[in-house]
């Protein structure tokens, strides 16, 4: 059955994605969706195409872009994920990325609010739109550490849910349902070891610089200050290629051309938002497919 | 076998020898963490809820489940007999798993029983069901008292509201998943 899907909404929130980068200074960037290499992840199934893969991912690129001399970038792409299917999942997906260097992820956070609270206020009174939830987004945000998220939610502290692997079903069950009920919460300093791009704290080099925007318990986007130490990042990436194999994935080779520009890019801070999921919460949408011209099951 | 990818709402899956059904499902994938696959699911045995959380590569038994049509025979003491139609087996259900088909079954009707692993575990009613009404107050023509509708009992003891005009002996169908009237049976 053909059913008319919410593209109004889904045209009007772009716009305003749109706006804000504008206004912010942002250049838009457009990158190759086919990539030789992929960022080795363990848990995420690439899909090939040809002797390619389609990108898991615009980040590759886009730090390539930013080692090369532009200092605020952003990007609204689909991005592929094998075998993801769910209420909030697609294995293709549209992925709004941006990335501007000299800054690190607190100012992030602080960026990213402001966006939602942009956003919010262009798509304000449209047709479609759910007025609660525009209302919410705009609340000033809450901040709550990985770490205060476990003691609060858990029985475990962070370190042990990891030792004790079960640290992402702590995180779905316990603590993901609780955040962002009132206003955007910002979960962060993830433990070091799931933060495979992201720098290690100064103060606190268990921690990664690392954060999670959630909205009604829904996560919507993740970022973080960029690692730009090469050597660190070559020797998370041959351990992320070993778990992967240790999970029979299968993954491309190691990003040597973005190892060789990474050792010749600025600090700096990036961000990839699930702009279906954003329209999925602001729309009051049950499922993905309402906010999507065609789910691959549609085709 | 099924795989986690296959889990969904409405699976019936065996999970230490008993079975089960998904009665909600949730695909999960916290930020670069790995697929979950949430399941709320209900033992078809004791009724009771359970949640589970599973990763991407378990794997699943397919509840070996079975339906098919009976007769209910008699009951005796909380003992309820039926007869399988094809084969004439006989099957015994304890009155605490039919839940509150009860209501509505009478001697000889046919039903569909749901068998694990060939023990009965639940039995279905088809969705309407001919009941013969046992006690009825007498329809007063000219009532103008302005009540729509009247209690009566039929044979199996349950009690529902019927058009004044329904005497006692007639027959009645009613919707076995509402309890409600439908209308007079014409036999």
């Amino acid at each position: 059955m053909l059913v008319k899907k919410k593209l109004y909404e889904r045209a009007a929130l772009l716009r305003a994605v749109r706006f804000f980068f504008e206004r912010q200074g942002y250049l838009e960037v457009d990158t190759p969706i086919r990539q030789p290499v992929l960022i080795p992840e363990a848990n995420i199934l690439p899909v090939a195409s040809g002797d390619f893969f389609l990108q898991t991912s615009p980040e590759l690129c886009m730090k390539r872009i930013l080692a090369s001399g532009y200092e605020k970038i952003f990007q609204v792409c689909k991005c592929f994920r094998g075998q993801e299917r769910g209420q909030r999942h697609l294995p293709e997906f549209t992925m709004l990325e941006w990335y501007r260097i000299h800054d690190d992820y607190q100012s992030l956070m602080a960026e990213t609010a402001e966006l939602l609270k942009d956003m919010a206020a262009k798509v304000r009174g449209h047709r479609g739109f759910d007025p609660a939830m525009v209302e919410l987004v705009q609340q000033p945000p809450q901040f709550l550490t990985v770490r205060n998220a476990f003691a609060k939610y858990t029985t475990y502290t962070a370190e042990q849910a990891i030792r004790e692997d079960c640290f992402d079903e702590q995180l779905v069950e316990h603590i993901e349902p609780r955040l962002g009920l009132m206003s955007p919460c910002f979960l962060y300093d993830y433990p070091a070891a799931l933060g495979a791009l992201a720098r290690k704290k100064e103060s606190d080099p268990s921690l990664a610089e690392r954060f999670e925007l959630y909205v009604q318990g829904v996560e919507l986007a993740n970022g973080f200050s960029e690692l730009t130490d090469a050597h660190e990042q070559r020797r998370r990436f041959v351990m992320e290629l070993e778990r992967a194999e240790k999970y029979g994935l299968q993954q491309g080779a190691m990003p040597e051309q973005f190892l060789e520009d990474l050792g010749i890019m600025p600090e700096a801070c990036g961000i990839a938002l699930g702009i279906d999921r954003l329209l999925m919460l602001l729309t009051g949408a049950l499922t993905i497919a309402e906010v999507v011209s065609f789910t691959p099951e549609e085709l | 076998m099924y795989s986690s990818s296959d889990l969904r709402k409405g699976l019936k899956i065996e999970i230490d020898g008993e079975p089960y059904v998904i009665t909600k499902f949730d695909f999960s994938k916290p930020g670069k963490g790995q697929a979950l696959y949430r399941c709320h699911l209900r033992n078809m045995v004791t009724g009771n809820g359970t949640d589970k959380t599973y990763r991407s590569n378990e794997k699943f038994k397919k509840a070996p489940l079975d339906e098919r049509q009976m007769q209910f025979l008699y009951s005796q003491g909380e003992e309820y007999h039926f007869m399988d139609n094809q084969s004439y087996e006989q099957y015994i259900i304890m009155e605490d798993q039919l839940t509150d088909v009860t209501t509505f079954m009478v001697d000889n009707m046919n039903v569909d029983v749901l068998l694990f692993n060939d023990n009965p575990i639940g039995v279905t009613l088809s969705n309407f069901v001919t009941l013969e009404v046992t006690r009825a107050d007498p329809w007063v023509k000219g009532d103008t008292s302005g009540t729509d509708t009247k209690p009566v009992t039929v044979e199996t003891g349950f009690e529902l509201q019927v058009p004044p005009f329904v005497e006692e002996g007639d027959r009645i169908q009613i919707d076995t998943r509402t309890g409600t009237y439908l209308t007079r049976a014409k036999d």
